[in-house]
């Protein structure tokens, strides 16, 4: 069974459409890429999968389970969205992170409000201690240790958006999201980003992944969808769809890309 | 004739009215300034309207006039006496009005800076799962305070200076107290005044520089 199933997923903002029927599914420990002109449709379907938008149309189901349907009002109450969120994990093209917040407090905020508000509910004790160990693992893993007591604005953005990475991480999120991770950046930032993305891939975390940067989502995805407008024009695994194209649509916009690079 | 040091005895209490009619204000008009701001953001736009409607009112009338308003209307309207009698009524009267005035001064200094606070902040905290409540306390709130500090200084500093506004209803704060005296030919202590507000205008620049530093650990 996929761990993420979207199905007829539509958002209009006034006249324009900006998804049109949008149906997917994704599986447990893959990573997908999700590649399109600016405009077509990309970030919404992100902003819409995390309930930063609200869809006007389609499902979203996580494990089976139904999170949201547009036709269902019962299923959009403000209070469950904000628990459905946490089946996903965002990262954002211009990082976000808190800048009144260290490193450390930055990746562990939300963790302490949401053990805080267990421990209320249920009794279940994390303590302030796991919730900061674990941080300092993801801290680790995005090579970034030494950096707890940092601020935000001391960091090169490659290192804010590994930040950030951690920040989402620290939810344990079912599936997580990037939103063009390495838009924002230098172009010599954009590696440290990519690899750590790469390692994540490799570790079979499951992951949605909206960017410009082609070679890497060859290299990284088991599965790409190529959006315009609104639509999928095509999708399928990377092989087939940079290396053979069933879309003329598709073709246009790889030659585009090629020439540019 | 009244010796220097009496008379500037006197001064000096009267301008604990003065530092009394701040300290109110500024303890009562912060926290309703920032229910104003939030009310005049609201996505419910009946309250939105009033609200910005209540605040162009009091922003649009003099505060003088606001302050004459509220301590007669409730005699005039036949509504007993809320306020209380004599100079504790006057001085009950002044303060609301000072607390109605400038949390609505307030309300636009926080306005402004909580909706230039980048919506990605709070974004970031809705996908980690935050209330909004605790996305306002925990995430937004330090954000606009370092945003807002210059403006804020400059509303507390003119404040002050506006408290003497309050000899309008007969409350004998600083400028009332010296003009008896100038009304008996002295006319020094009147001038002296100006002394008392720059000193503690002073302490006020001095007090808000510290704010400033203190946030400068963070940027936004």
């Amino acid at each position: 069974m996929p761990i993420l199933e979207v199905s007829r997923l539509s958002k209009r903002f006034g006249t324009a459409e900006v998804l049109q029927g949008i149906s997917f599914t994704l599986d447990k420990g893959s990573a997908l890429a999700i590649i399109g002109s600016s405009g077509s449709g990309k970030t919404t379907l992100l902003r819409c999968l995390n309930f930063l938008e609200r869809p006007d149309e389609g499902r979203i189901s996580v494990e089976g389970a139904l999170l949201f349907d547009a036709a269902d009002p019962k299923t959009q109450a403000e209070k469950e969205i904000r628990t459905k969120r946490l089946n996903f994990g965002l990262v954002f093209q211009a990082f976000h992170l808190f800048p009144q917040y260290t490193v450390m407090k930055n990746i562990t905020l939300a963790r302490e409000l949401l053990e805080k508000a267990r421990r209320r509910d249920t009794g279940v004790i994390v303590t302030q201690e796991q919730v900061e160990a674990e941080a300092r693992a993801l801290l680790a893993q995005m090579g970034l240790s030494g950096k707890e007591a940092a601020y935000p604005h001391e960091l090169s953005g490659g290192q804010q958006q590994r930040v950030a990475i951690a920040r989402a991480l620290a939810l344990k999120p079912k599936i997580l999201c990037f939103d063009e991770p390495t838009s924002a950046l230098d172009p010599e930032l954009t590696g440290e980003v990519l690899r750590v993305v790469r390692d994540l891939a490799k570790q079979k975390t499951t992951m949605v992944i909206v960017t410009h940067e082609m070679a890497f989502a060859r290299d990284v995805a088991d599965h790409i969808i190529f959006m315009d407008e609104g639509q999928i024009v095509e999708e399928g695994p990377p092989e087939q769809v940079f290396g053979a194209p069933r879309e003329e649509r598709t073709r246009q916009f790889l030659a585009r890309y090629a020439n540019e690079a | 004739m009244t010796n220097v040091s009496t008379i500037i005895g006197r001064l000096t209490d009267s301008f604990g009215l003065n530092l009394q009619l701040f300290g109110l204000t500024l303890l009562f008009s912060l926290p309703l300034g920032l229910v104003i701001a939030l009310c005049a953001m609201s996505r419910f736009r009946p309250l939105a309207l009033i609200t910005k409607g209540f605040v162009w009112v009091i922003r649009g009338t003099p505060l003088m006039l606001q302050v004459i308003i509220i301590f007669f209307a409730p005699g005039l309207l036949e509504l007993g006496a809320p306020w209380g009698s004599g100079a504790s009524a006057r001085f009950t009267a002044a303060t609301i009005a000072f607390i109605i005035n400038y949390a609505c001064y307030f309300s636009e200094i926080f306005r402004g800076g909580i909706q230039g606070v980048p919506l990605g902040q709070a974004e970031a905290g809705q996908v980690l799962g935050m209330t909004r409540s605790q996305i306002f306390f925990r995430v937004t709130l330090l954000q606009v305070i370092k945003r807002i500090l210059p403006a804020m200084s400059n509303e507390v500093i003119t404040l002050i200076k506006d408290t003497s506004l309050a000899r309008i209803i007969a409350i004998k704060e600083i400028i009332m107290m010296a003009q008896e005296y100038t009304a008996q030919g002295l006319i020094w202590p009147l001038f002296s005044t100006g002394i008392f507000f720059l000193v503690f205008v002073g302490l006020l620049t001095l007090l808000f520089a510290r704010m400033e530093k203190k946030l400068e650990y963070f940027r936004v």
